[in-house]
């Protein structure tokens, strides 16, 4: 039975791959847009995850890890020379070196803010998580020759083998009678990274790893005397967290084409904080979910404004696109958390059939359900 | 050196008006382990209350229905909301997820009703200024100083003396023990939601007043930095929700006033330097300078 479901489900998702492949033959830009700023979310929110749902460590940075993967991309990549004479200063390195380099700075600083991290206890750390949001936008802000300060600053495009993934190098590149301009080759990129992103996730959760911070994060004592060395996993997973939140960024900037520090902000880090809890705490389909959700939400909106009831036109009066997706998931949050407190994940898996496991972080007792 | 006294006067008036709404989200963490988010968007509240009836009638009868409305909307997301999930056991942190949600949805329907608008309070004192031992401070701050003191000692006589305040304590220390005493946990838990409630008013009325410009979308995030001020005394610590406010306040009244002479560390530093003294605090003394150290029993 259970072999026959695995099969299925093996089949759903070869079918859900081959149709992401498919979609930049057919669908406008504002769709793949609107895709690859979902693809940034979700790798983000996988990080967050990792950390917030299977750690148990609630963290509100994570808009400050994304902007300097983004802005640590532009920096490492950008540098032009013969561009004009105010443009922000650079390294002129490769754009895959540079993507690297954005993710390993990102997690280095991780690692360096771990030990605060590890001293801070429960809520605390969240609480200490929201400065840091604060004091990286201000550095953004201020630090000109590096960040653009307030008007930001482009992004290169990236390029692999001399292959670039923008509207030119090749020039004029036609599949199957359909141009792949930026975002048709950005879209792959993407793919391929969410791809890689959720199964290195997936492993951590599935192996050693994993079991231990779901023990650290159902009981750090029971977890120290079972000789999980709670404050080296608690840091490694605050770094793993940081870097997915770099790689998230620097997709951002890949598909933004040009980064301001308005973006970074602590409603970002709300933003990843509802995807997870929506997409129900401490499953990474979950957070794949929920990202989607959350991120693509005011696009559509905004695209279909017009022809949306209830909405109004962009700014005119009315309920504005942007406010109303803002409602729609705050109330998802509200919902999720009091009436189905394992989100969108234990849905899927209740449609699915299959035995509803403990849900994270909310219910250490699982008592009350196993007797009713 | 006047400049300095100035700015200390200054700063210590607005770090009446930061204890004032640290004060009610420490009362909200005492009473029921919720650390409320939705307290920036419940300030908000009244201040936008108060800008838009102050006209009818007039300043304190304003401030009177803001007090009022806070409250009850305070009162009544405990009772609606916060008390289901407490009730299923949800811990800590998933209940402050659940006060940011709240958060998302009040913030968005304020910051969609001002728009673009700047709303002013209409306090009756304007932008008068004294003059106090030589120093100028505005009146606004004077009589937000003067409220919250009052009320600071009114809430300590309250906390200490009264059976309410016994109550509230004593839910606080150990809710299982109270509860067998026969105190009512629900009460004691939406009442000081109330409270709170009451307390973001007064604080958001006058934290919009002058020298601020009044109420306008960004409000809502200006009033989160009175989070630090709560944390940083300890949030269990009604005296430390006091002291961090005072030091939040002359923190960042220091930063605005010298921004030429720290012009190296970049504009705007006052809007970040509560977040930075939390930081720094935090580092120190990870609960807090009073707050009660977490001890975990096996």
């Amino acid at each position: 039975m259970s072999d026959r479901r695995r099969l299925v489900l093996r089949l759903l998702l070869l079918g859900l791959v081959a149709v992401l492949l498919w979609v930049p033959l057919y669908f406008e830009a504002f769709w793949l847009q609107t895709g690859l700023f979902a693809m940034s979310a979700a790798i983000g929110a996988i990080g967050l995850q990792l950390l917030v749902g299977v750690t148990g460590q609630l963290s509100l940075a994570h808009a400050f890890f994304l902007a300097v993967g983004a802005y640590g991309y532009c920096f490492l990549a950008g540098g032009d020379q013969s561009a004009a004479l105010q443009a922000p200063s650079g390294l002129g390195l490769p754009t895959w070196l540079a993507m690297i380099g954005a993710v390993v700075f990102a997690g280095l600083l991780g690692a360096l803010l771990s030990p605060i991290a590890g001293r801070l206890r429960g809520i605390y750390l969240g609480l200490a998580s929201i400065g840091l949001v604060f004091i990286g936008q201000h550095i953004l802000f201020n630090a000109k020759g590096v960040t653009g300060g307030f008007n930001g600053r482009d992004a290169e495009p990236f390029s692999l083998f001399g292959f670039s993934f923008s509207n030119s190098h090749p020039d004029n590149l036609v599949i199957l009678g359909v141009p792949y301009g930026g975002l048709e080759r950005l879209w792959y990129l993407g793919l391929l990274l969410v791809g890689v992103s959720w199964w290195y996730a997936h492993n951590i959760t599935r192996a050693r790893p994993g079991r231990a911070l779901l023990t650290i994060r159902d009981s750090p004592i029971a977890a120290a005397v079972m000789g999980v060395n709670v404050p080296v996993y608690r840091a490694a997973a605050f770094t793993v967290s940081a870097m997915y939140a770099g790689l998230a960024g620097v997709l951002l900037a890949l598909a933004f084409g040009r980064i301001v520090p308005d973006s970074f902000g602590f409603l970002l880090s709300i933003d990843f904080l509802v995807m997870i809890v929506v997409g129900g705490l401490g499953s990474i389909g979950g957070a794949l979910a929920g990202a989607l959700l959350v991120s693509a939400l005011p696009q559509i909106f905004d695209h279909y404004s017009g022809s949306l009831p209830l909405l109004g036109d962009p700014g005119g009066g009315g309920l504005q696109p942007a406010e109303a997706a803002r409602f729609l998931y705050g109330a998802a949050v509200v919902a999720v958390l009091i009436f189905a407190p394992d989100g969108l994940s234990g849905l899927g898996r209740r449609l699915a059939g299959r035995r509803r496991a403990a849900s994270p972080l909310l219910r250490t007792d699982s008592s009350k359900e196993s007797t009713a | 050196m006047s400049q300095f006294f100035e700015l200390l006067i200054s700063g210590l008036s607005l770090g009446c008006i930061y204890a004032l709404i640290a004060m009610g989200f420490v009362v909200v963490f005492k009473a029921t382990n919720v650390v409320n988010f939705a307290h920036a968007s419940i300030l908000m509240l009244g201040a936008y209350l108060v800008a838009r009836l102050h006209e009818q009638l007039g300043f304190f009868g304003a401030l009177g229905v803001a007090i009022l409305a806070c409250a009850l909307s305070a009162a009544l997301i405990d009772l609606v909301l916060v008390r289901a999930l407490r009730r299923q056991g949800g811990d800590q942190d998933t209940l402050a997820i659940l006060t940011i949600g709240i958060n998302v949805l009040l913030g968005t329907e304020l910051s969609r009703r001002v728009g673009t608008d700047l709303l002013p309070t209409g306090a009756p004192w304007g932008s008068e200024v004294t003059h106090v031992l030589g120093v100028t401070v505005p009146q606004t701050r004077i009589a937000a100083a003067v409220i919250a003191i009052a009320l600071m000692v009114v809430f300590w006589l309250a906390f200490t003396r009264s059976g309410w305040g016994v109550a509230m304590r004593s839910a606080a220390s150990d809710p299982e023990a109270a509860a067998l005493m026969g105190i009512p946990l629900g009460r004691v838990a939406y009442g000081a939601w109330a409270i709170a409630g009451a307390l973001a008013a007064i604080g958001g009325a006058f934290f919009t007043s002058f020298p601020a410009a009044g109420v306008n979308n960004a409000t809502g995030l200006l009033a989160l930095t009175a989070i630090p001020a709560a944390v940083l005394g300890g949030l269990d610590s009604t005296g430390g929700a006091v002291v961090g406010g005072l030091t939040i306040g002359v923190a960042t009244t220091m930063a605005a006033g010298y921004q030429d002479q720290i012009a190296f560390l970049g504009r705007g530093l006052s809007e970040v330097v509560p977040y930075i003294a939390l930081l720094l605090v935090l580092l120190w003394r990870p609960s807090g300078i009073f707050g009660s150290r977490e001890v975990s029993r096996v």
